[in-house]
């Protein structure tokens, strides 16, 4: 592990940490353009996490640790999420430390203690928030496996850092396999951040209502906790999908010049990238909870389809 | 290993995996209209590969071909079907046999036999379109898939022209398209079964006031 390699990998951190709630704002201020609203400003997450962060603590008195200590898990993980995909630089020390399969793996970690938390209340709401967002996660895994699979095949490695530099740093090729899975993956971070067609992040009607439900109890730093995480978690998908599928731009080596370099880009990718969410969001209906599964069935056959694509066209003998 | 695949051969398996995924939207499709849009813009894909199979070999018929296709599968059809909706007013949703999702399952099933059945064929030919050949039998089963759930008649017709949308494009990527006299004929008979189907829908809503095809499985009067 090299110098600059670690202030490469601290930089990365410190960005998603402060850029993650600007990516939310800029998201919301777009929806609301979009459906003719007068806009919140572009900071707004920033002061809601600074009003909670001073705001004293209510727990319920059924309340046990897990309950305390499951915002904690839920932000690491996602800090964790953010070191290891590849946002500005590939030369990062973490990132051997876990490979793409174990990056789901993280993101079904802070699922479960999320789960879990919401049901340890015993509110009839957190355990119907938490029962919905296990079906959503038991479907939206795999294909989210599926895609990776079919980016690991081309690159012919699971390590997040391998695949976007071997996409990134070739000759273009059109991978009809990657245009499948890009769709897939849409499909299953639309879902995977509790966004619009499968849940509405703005909403608190009992019928509707996913992500919501399960951190109803939360207040004070632990609720300021969540929202940061849930913030980061669209940073996290947002990145992977960017490295996955528009990798351009993101520095190989440890050349600071091409990390700063990097940085500007990646702002642009984002913010168009938080643009198109928005539009989503605002063509499409939120679809009944017994819709989902179709709707994630159908991202996991997207994917399988672009490993099949794959196999078919882009191997030749 | 890829760097060996020209630009121009890249462009016809990104347009064969558009048939392939439109395929599978008219599958998944469950109203009419969108059906036949869906249809048209498969029509359109195909006419787009075609263009540029001819111009990558230099193979004169395929303009033809490809103007043929733009023509008729991308305007004409499409025009009648949706002339053919508005005079019957059947905007209603398509019911399916089977539910979706199952239906999409199948389909990934005949994919993967498919592209297996397809790969020793297409290594025989030595044409740069060999590769989109298991994608072009994957269209034709999943279009046959598509008659065979459906219970109404226009997306059983929309099947029916889908599967000669793949059968074209097996065509062109086993031996860069029939000869053009066979391909005419070809392009005639869809043109005249469509519109024969279309005097068929009207016969068969007069006599069952619907154009539920499970209707004519009795035909005895009692």
């Amino acid at each position: 592990m090299n110098f600059s390699g670690l202030l490469a990998q601290l930089f990365a951190i410190a960005l998603a940490l402060a850029a993650a709630p600007l990516l939310t704002g800029w998201v919301n201020q777009c929806r609301a353009w979009l459906q003719s609203r007068s806009a919140p400003p572009l900071l707004q997450p920033y002061y809601m996490l600074h009003k909670l962060f001073n705001k004293d603590v209510v727990l319920a008195h059924g309340a046990s640790d897990l309950f305390r200590f499951a915002p904690f898990i839920v932000f690491g993980c996602m800090v964790l999420a953010c070191a290891i995909i590849p946002s500005l630089s590939t030369d990062l020390p973490f990132a051997p430390s876990a490979d793409t399969i174990a990056l789901v793996g993280v993101f079904g970690l802070a699922r479960i203690f999320i789960s879990l938390a919401a049901m340890d209340i015993g509110t009839s709401f957190g355990s119907l928030g938490s029962r919905r967002e296990m079906l959503v996660g038991f479907l939206a895994e795999p294909a989210l496996l599926m895609v990776i699979f079919t980016t690991a095949l081309i690159s012919q490695s699971t390590s997040v850092a391998t695949i976007v530099e071997t996409l990134a740093h070739r000759e273009f090729i059109i991978y009809p396999s990657l245009a499948f899975a890009g769709i897939a993956f849409t499909f299953v971070s639309l879902a995977e951040n509790a966004r619009v067609p499968v849940d509405n992040p703005a909403t608190h009607l009992e019928l509707t209502m996913i992500h919501e439900a399960m951190v109803l109890e939360y207040s004070g730093r632990h609720l300021a906790l969540i929202e940061w995480a849930a913030s980061l978690k669209l940073y996290a998908y947002s990145c992977l999908g960017l490295a996955l599928f528009f990798p351009w731009g993101i520095a190989a080596g440890d050349s600071f010049l091409g990390l700063l370099a990097a940085v500007p880009l990646l702002a642009f990718k984002l913010a168009v990238g938080g643009f198109l969410l928005a539009v989503i969001e605002t063509v499409n209906a939120k679809m009944r909870i017994f819709r989902a599964p179709e709707f994630l069935g159908t991202a996991f056959l997207l994917a399988v389809l672009g490993l099949l694509v794959r196999l078919l066209l882009e191997t030749r003998v | 290993m890829n760097a060996a695949i020209p630009l121009t051969a890249q462009l016809i398996n990104l347009f064969a995996a558009v048939i392939l995924l439109l395929a599978f939207a008219m599958l998944a499709q469950r109203r009419v209209l969108p059906l036949i849009n869906l249809f048209a813009l498969q029509g359109l894909t195909l006419a787009a590969s075609t263009i540029v199979a001819a111009v990558s070999t230099g193979q004169h018929h395929l303009y033809w071909s490809a103007g043929l296709t733009l023509l008729l599968k991308a305007a004409l059809l499409p025009w009648i079907l949706h002339r053919l909706v508005r005079r019957l007013h059947v905007k209603w949703e398509v019911e399916s046999l089977i539910n979706v999702p199952t239906t999409m399952l199948v389909g990934i099933g005949l994919v993967i036999i498919a592209f297996n059945v397809a790969l020793p064929i297409s290594q025989l030919s030595d044409t740069i379109t060999r590769g989109t050949l298991g994608i072009a039998l994957a269209v034709v089963m999943l279009a046959f898939l598509m008659m065979i759930t459906r219970t109404k008649a226009i997306p059983q017709v929309v099947g029916f022209l889908a599967m000669e949308n793949g059968l074209f494009l097996a065509a062109t990527s086993a031996t860069y398209g029939m000869p053009m006299v066979v391909e005419l004929g070809i392009a005639l008979d869809v043109l005249v079964g469509a519109i024969i189907l279309g005097v068929f829908f009207f016969q068969i809503r007069d006599q069952f006031d619907s154009l539920d095809i499970r209707h004519m499985e009795r035909l005895k009067d009692n």
